[in-house]
């Protein structure tokens, strides 16, 4: 019987109707409130850096420099690295969805510390704040990456002010890190033991680690680009006995790992879908929870693959090349476990599982390539190329931004109460699919070809791919407008959802659409095994 | 698992306070060692020794000061972790630095 | 899906609302203290590893620039934060057997310390900027006066300036940490008098003596490996 029924016909208010004042927003520490706060603000950055990319793909038209000046073109791909790696990607799955999704999972009336909760989401504003005012005051030109000496002694544009918005956003992502952890070790409701977790909560704690214990380094190392451009010490100055190499260590100890900072999340998500949609128990869970934690550890040891041809020793090219295969190997493994779930699975096209099949697809040739590059003789040729920019934008887009809409389509009807229209949401997919590699696979033929990332001219001979490409990013543009514009309008316009209406497993399924503020009126003291598809006749729910 | 009734009681680890100044007789002794052996010609071994009589005096402070010794498994994990991390950090970085020139090919 | 008995009504002041009981908030802030210092390890160690790096590529002029701390003050430094962690570890302990009058004694000795400490280190300061070793425009190039023989290579009196750069930075940053440790510590002896640390709850008092250890335990790699290089030679 289902034991929530009484609380749908009582009045409890859901989380979204108790307190309506704006204060009960800005000044709440409920983790559902503080998870649509931040889904509001990454939507904002993710145009801002989408708008960047615009600009970009236009000069890209052309072979000459005819938009913008050259010195504007670095400052545009800058933004947009900036504003995409460190206010879109690295927030967006764990903040928004983990935020909301993980004390539910676990059967938990919050997270273990609100308060730091909310106070994370101001700091990702401050950090937003400065890092907004310095592309508005001048903009940056040094890369997302800010190599040294250029940031540290050169470059005349607004370095410090991007680096403080950096350091300050830094601690937004250790703050949620950390609140995670402590929370999926102590808050989870009896019974619910770590092999019963749904997998997105695993991922979630995977995350964390990385966060917890990679971002300090990014920010001392900004730290020490900062002292640098005020004291002219030379820490990075080969002049004066530096060694611009270091930075490259200090950063990419972090800037690695954040990449699967970036994409545990999206397994998780991808983890929650699949079984789902094919109504089977994911295959291998053990495996896939196995591979999650692996990925988190080895991905702090493989950063050298971004150094190949910098100068670092021949030698420890050799070592981070080899960890650099070990490590795709769980994502391997991850992606046969997939792909063996859906094997004689009821596999629906939903519009959460066309993101999820996508993601599998496109996800998996950005991993390959990555193999490509991590190549120590091929990435000679192909470093810093189109074929790098293909590379990761397979696995940050056609992966983990996929992977986010996916799950905001699937877990839409839990966090609002509404459905959005399946039809747009099938033609939103279908045209961010095709968009997104008409965009970004010319790019792998370009890098080969030879054509250098961060220039704003080419030799006419890539014209063509370029166009290509260009297009394609017309193409994707629209297919993020089209969510943006239906899933607001669900807001008023769209069907009330039900408690489960995709009758998925799982304890967030099991409470009212949306759930109401406390979560649980009494913490669940028994829990099934995860994936328990197909869920049992009378767990069915029509409406 | 984590049971309600698995919360450990706040009195436990209630150390007898001649603990405390035990490792703290103990830390001035590691401290009077380690100035000292650092004017003593070692050779190659000074760095190690001075490294190890920092460990040595780091483990007593996490263990007794810290109370990790009477803490749940847990906390060891998250102590040695984050050291373990660290040592990543130097080791892989220091793999670069030891071993360039080793193949005699000019840059690399 | 069965439910659970209803907990019982009782509801301790400190309890917060989303827990289930205080054993498991202070078990959570414990673990949260704990991983908070995981991050901190990280982030003094990024200067650690970047410090050994230059260290180990250019010795002779990081011993030179160790040479100029008086190992006399940093010997005496070390032992007042390694008696502040005593008296730290003490406050502690009162707040085990819920003592006020005991927590409050030893906050304020450990408060001593900490001051004496940020003392000696600002003196240690001055004298560095009068004998212009502060990094920068001012910092002497002199060979005699860094100390340097007459026949090294051109890069180590800049890396014997970069010594003062990760020196100054590296307790700089220590300092700042101690400066924090400081307020905590005013804020707990406040809270301390009022009575609210007990046998059942001394949560905060813990997680600050936790803070304070990490710091001594920062000093204890810092004092060797700025203080201590080469002083055989």
């Amino acid at each position: 019987m289902n034991a929530y029924a009484a609380t749908e016909v009582e009045a409890e208010p859901s989380y979204l109707t108790a307190g309506q004042t704006i204060k009960s927003w800005l000044l709440t520490v409920d983790h559902k409130r503080i998870g649509l706060l931040y889904m509001v603000s990454i939507t904002l950055f993710f145009f801002i850096g989408g708008a960047a990319a615009t600009i970009l793909r236009l000069e890209l038209m052309t072979p000459g420099g005819d938009v913008v000046q050259a010195e504007t073109y670095n400052k545009m791909f800058t933004a947009h690295g900036v504003v995409m790696v460190f206010f879109f990607l690295i927030p967006s799955i764990p903040a928004v969805l983990g935020n909301f999704l993980v004390p539910l999972m676990i059967g938990a009336r919050d997270l273990a510390f609100p308060k730091l909760n909310l106070a994370s989401w101001y700091i990702y504003m401050l950090g937003g704040a400065f890092t907004l005012w310095a592309l508005l005051m001048g903009g940056v030109d040094t890369g997302w990456t800010f190599y040294t000496p250029y940031s540290s002694m050169f470059s005349n544009t607004q370095v410090m002010a991007a680096a403080v918005g950096v350091f300050i956003v830094g601690f937004s992502s250790i703050f949620t890190g950390l609140n995670f952890i402590v929370t999926i070790h102590k808050m989870r409701a009896p019974g619910m033991t770590w092999r019963k977790l749904p997998l997105f909560v695993w991922a979630m704690y995977a995350t964390s680690i990385i966060q917890i214990l990679g971002t300090p380094v990014l920010a001392v190392t900004i730290g020490l680009v900062g002292l640098e451009r005020i004291c002219g010490v030379g820490i990075f100055d080969p002049k004066l006995g530096g060694d611009p190499i270091l930075f490259q260590h200090l950063f990419w100890f972090y800037s690695h790992p954040a990449v699967y900072i970036m994409l545990l999340p999206s397994f998780g998500v991808i983890n929650e879908i699949v079984p789902c949609f094919s109504r089977r128990p994911v295959f291998g869970y053990n495996a896939m929870a196995t591979a999650m934690m692996g990925i988190a550890v080895l991905g702090f040891v493989v950063w050298g693959h971004h150094m190949l041809v910098s100068g670092q020793s021949m030698y420890a090219g050799m070592v981070f090349s080899v960890l650099s295969y070990l490590v795709a190997i769980p994502s391997g493994v991850k992606v046969f476990n997939w792909t063996a779930t859906l094997y004689k699975g009821s596999v629906s096209g939903d519009t959460p599982m066309l993101y999820a099949l996508g993601f599998i697809g496109l996800f998996t040739i950005g991993g390959l390539t990555g193999l490509v590059l991590a190549s120590l003789s091929v990435d000679v040729h192909v470093h810093d190329t189109y074929f790098v920019v293909a590379h990761f934008h397979y696995i940050m887009v056609g992966g983990a931004v996929m992977a986010y809409l996916g799950g905001i389509h699937f877990w839409w009807p839990k966090i609002t109460g509404r459905m959005y229209p399946e039809i747009w949401g099938k033609l939103a997919a279908l045209t961010i699919f095709i968009g997104f590699n008409l965009t970004f696979f010319p790019q792998f033929v370009l890098g080969y070809l030879g054509m250098p990332r961060r220039y704003y001219e080419y030799p006419p001979e890539f014209q063509v791919l370029n166009v290509m490409s260009t297009a394609g990013a017309s193409i994707l543009a629209v297919g993020y407008l089209l969510p943006l514009g239906y899933l607001l309008l669900s807001l008023w316009y769209g069907p009330v959802a039900s408690r489960n209406p995709w009758n998925a497993a799982g304890l967030e399924w099991e409470l009212p659409s949306p759930p109401t503020t406390h979560n649980f009126d009494e913490i669940p003291a028994a829990v099934e095994r995860p994936y328990d598809y197909p869920l049992r006749e009378h767990d069915r729910v029509d409406s | 698992m984590n049971n309600q009734s698995d919360h450990t009681a706040l009195h436990d680890h209630l150390l007898p306070l001649s603990a405390y100044f035990k490792v703290y007789a103990w830390l001035m002794a590691f401290l009077l060692l380690t100035v000292g052996a650092a004017y003593v010609d070692l050779g190659r071994l000074n760095f190690p020794v001075t490294m190890l009589i920092a460990v040595i005096k780091g483990v007593m402070i996490m263990l007794i000061f810290m109370h990790v010794k009477y803490s749940h498994k847990l906390v060891w994990i998250f102590a040695g972790a984050s050291f373990l991390w660290l040592l990543l950090l130097i080791v892989f970085s220091l793999n670069d630095y030891f071993t360039r020139d080793l193949l005699h090919i000019p840059g690399k | 899906m069965s439910i659970a008995e209803p907990r019982v009504e009782h509801h301790p002041a400190q309890l917060a609302h989303h827990f289930e009981d205080l054993g498991q908030q202070h078990e959570s802030a414990n673990l949260g203290m704990w991983t908070f210092l995981a991050t901190e390890v990280m982030f003094f160690g990024g200067l650690f590893g970047a410090f050994c790096i230059y260290r180990f590529t250019d010795p002779v002029a990081f011993a030179a620039g160790s040479h100029h701390l008086s190992v006399l003050w940093g010997t005496i430094n070390t032992f007042v934060l390694l008696t502040s962690s005593l008296t730290m570890a003490l406050a502690i302990h009162a707040g085990q057997t819920g003592e006020p009058k005991k927590q409050v004694r030893y906050l304020l000795l450990t408060m001593l310390m900490a001051t004496i400490f940020l003392g000696v280190k600002a003196s240690e300061y001055y004298e560095d900027y009068e004998k212009h070793l502060i990094p920068g425009p001012s910092f002497t190039t002199d060979l005699k006066e860094l100390g340097l023989p007459t026949d090294v290579p051109e890069h180590t009196v800049q890396h014997t300036q970069m010594f003062f750069v990760f020196y100054f930075f590296m307790t700089g940053l220590h300092a700042f940490h101690m400066v924090i440790g400081l307020g905590v510590m005013a804020w707990m002896v406040l809270l301390a008098r009022k009575g609210r640390f007990t046998r059942d709850y001394y949560t905060p008092l813990e997680c600050t003596g936790l803070y304070w250890h990490f710091v001594d335990l920062v000093w204890v790699f810092l004092f060797p490996l700025l203080y201590l290089i080469d002083l055989h030679k």
